[in-house]
């Protein structure tokens, strides 16, 4: 790793770090919210996995959608930042390849997700005894989903021109798909249509396969779950760095 | 194409942005040591071409190397031999101005650069400052940051884009004396500014922009002895306007007086009589050796 990655890694991460309270501590608290209302209604009510409580399961599902949406807001709201306000030339000036730079923005992204996972997860473990039944799956699914969320947050940190452009991409993009992703039921609960239609989306399958980690039961098989979040982030590795190395709407 | 030695070669460069032809066919270059002048008014493509040196932007056609290294095939030898302190004053307001640097360092792929970092704070007297966030410091304190994120590598060229717009005049004297002392110890300074005595005083050479061409390259000196109109400095008496017909040729001074180019002495005496006929008194009468600001004005006429 060059010393220019590292640099804009440090950057990244010292940037989230130093608003903690924002950027780690508040989603924190808003997934404990989610749990607490959540499991206190349904708790007895709805039917997911086999010997597996609602609540148990809820947990996985909101650390990953945590995970998630943070890791897209990292990379996303620091570009578009820097664009607003003009220092992006700071990291446009010198010597840094486009690999360098999506490599960087991606990890500092996927650590901000990782670590606000895991600080949903340590909150959550005063209310319900998680199994962990494939850690490997767990770690496998944290970090791809991560990955393909901040590629997500590249693009719409490049392409939106404005807060509220990249508002929208977060409200009727990333926030419909994540909710409708399974986070808070099983597919198997939902009428023929619905189900079909979550197959369509890519998030289903990092919450699924993550939710395996835990259970080792999901509603299809982590290896086709691994296939479609490993697929959506190469096709988005690719987008993205077809984007940068055009300098789109950085380089005019 | 020649001298291939040249601290910036810049080539047949054009850029267009939709139907504005930012840059059309530029082409010049920067010797080593050399502290240069890039004026023109604004549009003149003085920014755009600032850009595309340093990679923020790309020609349509056109080479641009900076100490032999193409800003495209071969960006970050390029990069790396230059510095920019852009003209907007940006910041990043997460940091203090040590991190700032030494972020700003690691990017060029420097480590424990604190002994320089610590030498340009000094330079530029913000080492009392090196642990205040940006965001808390003044307009002027934020410029020398700038000025400093551009040094922190050593660069053999350093490009300043209007770097005392809106400076106090401390703060100029002291970023001009610094800048001087770079370019003795053989930095290559190009400026852009729109405080032409500045280019005047610091410029051994100046191109002119208009319209996105160089309309004029050449010594400062050289420019200053063009055989240029007569200039004529009047102070005039009251509150009196100059007759209609002489608009054209004066231009006001910050001082209050009016400056008037003539094409010889004949014009002069007319002109003199002009405005003895239209009964404009006259407290102060001076024949006055053209300035760059006259020059570029002439220049800017003759290339309308």
């Amino acid at each position: 790793m060059s010393i220019a990655l590292r640099t804009l890694l440090y950057k990244e991460v010292l940037r989230f770090w130093k608003v903690g309270f924002q950027t780690v501590g508040a989603p924190v608290l808003t997934a404990l919210l989610y749990l607490l209302v959540f499991s206190h209604v349904l708790d007895r009510q709805v039917e997911v996995y086999g010997g597996v409580s609602y609540t148990a399961f809820l947990v996985p599902g909101l650390v990953m959608m945590s995970l998630l949406q943070n890791a897209f807001s990292n990379s996303s709201s620091s570009l578009i930042q820097s664009k607003v306000t003009g220092n992006i030339v700071f990291v446009l000036l010198p010597p840094i390849s486009y690999r360098e730079f999506y490599a960087a923005y991606v990890l500092a992204a996927v650590i901000r997700g990782l670590v606000v996972g895991a600080g949903v997860w340590l909150v959550t473990l005063w209310f319900v005894e998680l199994p962990y039944a494939h850690p490997l799956w767990i770690l496998f699914f944290a970090t791809l989903g991560g990955a393909i969320l901040a590629s997500l947050g590249v693009i719409a940190g490049i392409w939106a021109d404005k807060f509220d452009q990249l508002a929208a991409f977060q409200n009727f993009v990333v926030m419909p798909l994540t909710f409708l992703s399974g986070v808070f039921y099983s597919i198997h609960s939902l009428p023929a249509f619905w189900q079909t239609v979550s197959h369509v989306n890519p998030f289903f399958y990092m919450i699924d396969g993550f939710r395996y980690g835990f259970f080792g039961q999901s509603d299809v098989s982590p290896w086709i779950s691994a296939l479609v979040a490993g697929g959506s982030f190469v096709a988005l590795t690719y987008a993205t760095l077809n984007m940068l190395a055009r300098g789109y709407k950085l380089r005019s | 194409m020649s001298d291939p030695s040249a601290a910036l070669l810049i080539d047949g460069v054009c850029k267009r942005y939709g139907s504005l032809q930012a840059l059309d066919h530029v082409s010049l270059t920067v010797r080593q040591g050399e502290f240069f002048g890039l004026l023109g008014p604004n549009g003149a493509g003085k920014t755009t071409l600032i850009s595309l040196l340093a990679g923020l932007g790309r020609a349509d056609s056109g080479v641009i190397r900076v100490m032999g290294h193409d800003v495209v095939d071969d960006y970050r030898d390029a990069r790396r031999n230059l510095g920019v302190v852009p003209q907007e004053l940006v910041f990043d307001p997460f940091f203090t101005v040590r991190e700032t640097l030494r972020i700003q360092s690691g990017y060029f792929g420097l480590r424990r650069n604190d002994d320089w970092i610590d030498e340009i704070l000094h330079h530029l007297d913000l080492h009392t400052k090196a642990d205040v966030n940006m965001r808390a410091l003044s307009g002027g304190m934020k410029r020398r940051v700038l000025v400093a994120q551009a040094l922190v590598h050593r660069p053999p060229v350093i490009v300043l884009d209007e770097p005392t717009a809106g400076v106090d005049v401390e703060l100029r004297q002291g970023l001009w004396a610094f800048v001087r002392d770079l370019n003795r110890q053989g930095h290559t300074i190009v400026l852009t500014t729109h405080y032409l005595e500045e280019a005047e005083s610091l410029c051994g050479r100046i191109a002119m922009l208009k319209q996105g061409r160089v309309i004029a390259l050449d010594n400062t000196a050289d420019l200053l002895a063009r055989p240029i109109q007569q200039m004529l400095r009047l102070r005039l008496r009251g509150d009196v306007a100059l007759p209609a017909d002489l608009h054209a040729v004066a231009r006001a001074t910050a001082d209050g007086r009016v400056v008037l180019a003539l094409e010889n002495a004949d014009a002069v005496s007319a002109c003199l009589a002009r405005l003895h006929a239209a009964g404009v008194g006259l407290e102060e009468i001076e024949l006055v050796r053209p300035d760059l600001e006259d020059v570029f004005i002439s220049i800017m006429q003759e290339a309308a």
